[in-house]
């Protein structure tokens, strides 16, 4: 050890460099090849070769916006809809769960124990239309006698909101369960009744976690194709049916690296834009 | 405001908060029901009647236990080689200062903020540029790849309030760096190491999208059973849904009754 004593500044290096090394092999580096792979030409039989195709990009995006635009959409109703349902839970579980929290947070993220296809697929048995809820439903009036819930863009979006409402409601939690409860005292003792002193230090004070939560959850929402798959119908397809079936069944690589590269930026602007609407420049931990 | 308004509103919350909570576990339970469900067609949808043979025999289905073996070897590999390599880049970021800190942060914090279809489909893309068949070895790969930084975080978390001046008496004592670090060091972290284990194991027990776009011809738990939902799923799969959530759940209350007997004894 005498040499890592003398040169204690290298040890850093040395414990992070296996695993900036992977990451830089199997993570960097396949995005240069996916940005390598949308600009070629050619076809499925003969094989491709780089050519500069930006065509690739124009046609990907006039054939696929619909799919694109559907994702962004569905992605935002549902985390919009994770939002609403999480909050209040979180909040309940922070200031009212005493020394249930933990066996709170367990059942918060149990869904997250099942395996995803497993508990997608439950959500198939629960919408199904020969199922109660569907039965309900008709005869309350809600959907017709002959309505559908599966196959729907309701399903969909419903089954993506329960899918990654655990990655809204852990950061959430984690923010609301640092405000400090005196901060709230103080506002209430100076007349603030409770729903401003909410709205002024409770909330305020957990928009960490509010930006956290929903960026989380906004990201895989919006690649997601398993929801599209099991719960809708080529109707409902989002952009990630549509990368994932170019990618695996047809294999117009092109396209498709295209296609993820479009999704990518997507999120990434959207991101930025909302960063800034949020301010969280003051809000980064 | 009355007391009645306050008791009402109080109480709006707490049905508020009990019906979100039954609204995240109805699939669960769903799960674990038509795991005990006799269907008569392919289908397992409708309640036919209770049996117990699924639970008897869960791996009656020809392929389950296979793609059950892959899955199982898979984490296992790709756990144990996260943990190791998020470990120590865990301990680079907590205990030194040093120039790029900062990019590093980041950049781990990278993977986890794709959405797995890209991280997916660009792995397929350097494998078929490189002509590398994929299959079981490059889903390996890319379990360890996605499990990193949720390792990294994991364990830095616990972390964070690591007292180095036991480190430092350790050393003071004549333990060399590497005694040290099997001694002081590793017991020290071992909860946040063996969470990021059980976390990265589960995650990649559970992974479908990445595996998919890098599994050739293998064939994963989750796999089988997007294979099996276009024909329709035996109740055979709930069987094991239901023993893996169980398994997860009992291992997750093991290690927090195991974090605060050790508390207790501190």
């Amino acid at each position: 050890m005498g040499f890592l004593h003398r040169h204690r500044w290298v040890t850093p290096y040395g414990l992070l460099a296996l695993g900036l090394g992977w990451l830089a092999v199997f993570f960097v580096v396949p995005v240069y090849y996916l940005a390598e792979s949308s600009l070629q030409t050619g076809d499925a039989d003969f094989g491709y070769a780089f050519t500069w195709a930006w065509g690739n990009y124009a046609d990907a995006l006039g054939r696929y916006q619909d799919q694109l635009l559907r994702s962004l959409q569905y992605a935002g109703i549902a985390t919009v809809l994770a939002f609403v349902i999480s909050y209040p839970l979180a909040y309940w579980i922070a200031f009212r769960g005493g020394r249930w929290k933990n066996l709170l947070l367990v059942l918060v993220i149990a869904p997250f124990f099942v395996t995803y296809l497993i508990r997608t697929l439950a959500w198939q048995t629960i919408l199904a239309d020969e199922g109660p809820v569907a039965g309900v439903f008709r005869s309350l009036g809600i959907i017709g006698q002959d309505g559908r819930l599966l196959a729907t863009s309701t399903a969909v979006v419903a089954g993506i909101t329960y899918n990654f409402l655990p990655f809204m409601a852990l950061p959430l939690y984690a923010s609301l369960e640092q405000v400090d409860k005196r901060l709230v005292e103080a506002a209430e003792d100076l007349y603030a009744s409770r729903r401003v002193a909410f709205l002024r230090v409770t909330f305020p004070l957990s928009l960490p976690g509010v930006f956290a939560g929903t960026i989380l959850t906004f990201i895989p929402a919006a690649g997601d194709f398993i929801n599209a798959q099991l719960l809708g119908t080529p109707q409902q397809a989002m952009i990630g049916n549509v990368i994932q079936s170019k990618f695996l069944v047809i294999n117009d690589y092109p396209q498709a690296a295209a296609l993820s590269l479009v999704l990518m930026a997507a999120i990434v602007t959207i991101v930025a834009v909302y960063a800034r609407v949020l301010g969280t420049e003051k809000l980064a931990p | 405001m009355t007391v009645a308004a306050r008791f009402a509103r109080n109480h709006l919350l707490t049905a508020y908060a009990l019906l979100a909570l039954t609204y995240l576990l109805l699939p669960i339970a769903v799960v674990i029901l038509f795991s005990f469900n006799d269907p008569s067609g392919r289908f397992n949808y409708t309640w036919q009647g209770f049996t117990l043979k699924n639970w008897a025999d869960p791996f009656g289905v020809p392929g389950l236990w296979p793609a059950m073996q892959q899955s199982l070897q898979i984490a296992l590999l790709a756990s144990l080689g996260a943990t190791a390599v998020g470990t120590l880049m865990a301990l680079a970021l907590v205990r030194y200062g040093f120039r790029g800190r900062a990019f590093a942060n980041t950049f781990i914090f990278l993977p986890m903020a794709t959405p797995e279809i890209v991280m997916g489909a660009s792995l397929l893309t350097l494998f078929l540029a490189i002509n590398f068949q994929t299959g079981f070895w490059t889903i390996v790969i890319a379990h360890v790849t996605f499990n990193i930084s949720y390792v990294v975080t994991t364990v830095r978390a616990r972390l964070v309030g690591f007292d180095r001046h036991l480190e430092e008496a350790a050393m003071d004592l004549y333990a060399n760096g590497v005694t040290t670090f099997w001694r002081v060091t590793l017991p020290l972290i071992a909860p946040g190491v063996l969470a990021a284990l059980l976390l990265s194991f589960a995650l990649s027990i559970d992974d479908f999208v990445i595996t998919n776009f890098n599994a050739g011809t293998t064939v994963t738990f989750p796999l089988f059973v997007w294979g099996a939902a276009r024909v329709g799923v035996p109740p055979q799969v709930n069987v094991v849904g239901a023993i893996i959530f169980l398994a997860t759940v009992g291992l997750m209350f093991a290690n927090v009754l195991r974090q605060r007997r050790g508390a207790g004894a501190r």
